[in-house]
């Protein structure tokens, strides 16, 4: 937290509160929020329940009965230990993110909105698994399912609206809303356009991580055939 | 114990899985947590223990082995052998007992506690049960047929029984259904997206409970509400009690299985201390907002805290005495 980034506390109710540094999707913006998630997170405060980072804010549950006092409310009580951290420079080491190279089948068979975004943009499908292969993502952050991730931002060329009603997808389905791009880790309804699929698995309940992606890893895709597809599956993923 | 009837939707909650928000985990939980701690007080168990949360119709369950039950929150008037048992009050059950849950009274879910510790899964420091992923509670999933639950730990209580096929317990919680309609809620961070006369239409109109009410949220029927502002929200996080106002001027009011985070304005939020009554509530049931402050939020929590924690200590010592003078 070294340069001042304006923000506001408002509570979510009597139980959490939002630290918010503007409705906007920044990069530096959001490893601010992950700076101080990883900082209070090793703090381990015992009147923290819960830390929810998102783009450009942090939630913070807390323990109102713990942090109850009668001359003060728990709100002020935490807001306070909060503010106190938030005034500092806080020198944090920068957190190792790590890098995935992921695979994703972008064939008509797995990318079930491929056409409707190419009549949409007025792009052949080659020019968009090009466009969506070329960049890296930051995982912005995590949400919706056990495993979600919200990354961005994708070119502006591939950029579409989600659809008005949620369909059913499979898990690995990748897919695109507005500016961001995301996998589905799990078979669910989802409301973003469906370009692919990839055979890597970024949920395993049995995992003591089940989560493969954390918030401020980065992630490029690249393109397979669907033989690819089928062997990544049926053995090494 | 066996399940000999499957319910349409009993699954294993305690009070939730925290900590691991930040991944997409949500938290689960009862949905009506004051009747699920009760439940586990009157057992003088810890607040936290997982417990059945049981929707209408409920499931059969046959206990192999004698034990302890309780079951608070919504009366679905059931029975052991065929003989109805009390609410809120400690029962002892011979083997082979069999409880059934014969009609919806009132409320719209109840709480199963067991006094034996039960073989179940801790998923993520929790036994919520976690449908959308498959995880903790048992086998991460709604009880089916044919279910057999463990019990950790043996409990001879043969002769408290005495031949009995069931034994009420003297002690009992009275009066601690709440069954209000009007619901207190604290404004949400974008209340001020709603005009002057949209904020009063949110206060004095009744709002009905729609059939999309589930563990994930309730949408409600009501006016249609305006917002003035048209602005985009990226996602942020949201919380069990967060009313948001969808596009279409509706509004829905997110419960325990709710996502982690959401981008529709969040125009107020329940308090805690009423979530468990909201949690009681069915489609078709009609609500009021009525606004409160912080303060006496946080009292309210307090004060509910202090009740379950004191009833809990007195209980865990009426049990052991109890069970040593019949034992």
């Amino acid at each position: 937290m070294n340069a001042y980034q304006p923000y506001s506390i408002f509570p979510l109710g009597d139980s959490a509160l939002t630290i918010d540094f503007g409705n906007i999707i920044s990069k530096d913006i959001n490893k601010k929020v992950l700076q101080l998630f990883h900082h209070l997170k090793a703090v381990a405060d015992k009147n923290i329940v819960d830390l929810v980072p998102a783009y450009s804010s942090l939630t913070v549950y807390y323990d109102v009965a713990f942090l109850h006092h009668s001359e003060k409310t728990a709100f002020d009580a935490i807001t306070e230990i909060l503010e106190e951290w938030l005034s500092r420079t806080l020198n944090l080491p920068e957190k190792q993110n790590k890098h995935f190279d992921i695979p994703v089948c972008y064939s008509k068979k797995f990318g079930i909105d491929m056409n409707h975004l190419s009549e949409q943009n007025y792009l052949t499908i080659e020019e968009i698994i090009q466009i969506h292969t070329s960049k890296i993502y930051k995982v912005y952050m995590l949400g919706f399912l056990p495993g979600f991730t919200y990354m961005g931002e994708v070119d502006h060329r591939i950029s579409i609206e989600r659809k008005p009603v949620p369909v059913k997808v499979p898990p690995g389905a990748v897919g695109i809303a507005g500016r961001q791009t995301g996998i589905y880790p799990l078979e669910s309804p989802g409301g973003w356009q469906i370009i692919g699929r990839t055979p890597t698995k970024v949920f395993r309940k049995e995992n003591k991580c089940p989560v493969l992606f954390y918030p401020g890893d980065d992630v490029k895709f690249h393109s397979i055939s669907e033989d690819e597809f089928e062997n990544y599956q049926a053995g090494r993923t | 114990m066996r399940i000999t009837r499957q319910g349409v939707l009993d699954t294993v909650q305690d009070l939730g899985r925290y900590g691991y928000q930040y991944l997409g985990i949500n938290c689960n939980g009862a949905m009506d947590k004051f009747s699920m701690q009760l439940a586990n007080t009157l057992l003088g168990k810890d607040l936290n223990s997982p417990v059945f949360e049981i929707h209408f119709p409920a499931s059969q369950f046959l206990f192999e082995k004698e034990t302890i039950i309780c079951i608070t929150g919504g009366d679905f008037l059931p029975t052991i052998n065929d003989h109805a048992i009390p609410l809120d009050r400690p029962v002892a059950v011979c083997k082979k007992s069999i409880l059934k849950f014969e009609k919806l009274q009132t409320g719209s879910r109840c709480y199963l506690s067991i006094f034996n510790e039960m073989k179940l899964d801790k998923w993520m420091n929790s036994y919520s049960t976690n449908l959308k992923s498959g995880t903790g509670g048992f086998m991460g999933r709604n009880l089916l047929k044919n279910d057999v639950i463990l019990f950790q730990n043996g409990l001879n209580i043969s002769t408290l029984l005495h031949e009995r096929d069931h034994v009420v317990f003297p002690w009992k919680a009275n009066d601690v259904v709440d069954t209000r309609n009007e619901i207190e809620f604290l404004i949400g961070s974008e209340w001020h997206w709603l005009t002057r006369d949209v904020q009063d239409t949110f206060q004095e109109h009744w709002f009905q409970i729609t059939n999309e009410a589930d563990r994930m949220g309730y949408q409600l029927a009501g006016p249609t509400l305006e917002c003035r502002n048209s602005e985009q929200l990226i996602s942020s996080a949201v919380s069990f009690g967060t009313v948001q106002l969808l596009p279409n001027g509706q509004l829905i009011i997110l419960m325990a299985d709710h996502q982690t985070a959401g981008g529709y304005p969040r125009v107020a939020q329940i308090i805690s201390a009423h979530l468990s009554i909201l949690g009681q509530k069915k489609p078709n049931d009609v609500i009021k907002f009525k606004m409160t402050s912080l303060v006496e939020a946080e009292k309210k929590i307090v004060s509910q805290k202090k009740y379950l924690l004191q009833l809990q200590i007195a209980c865990k010592f009426k049990m052991e005495e109890f069970l040593h003078a019949h034992l």
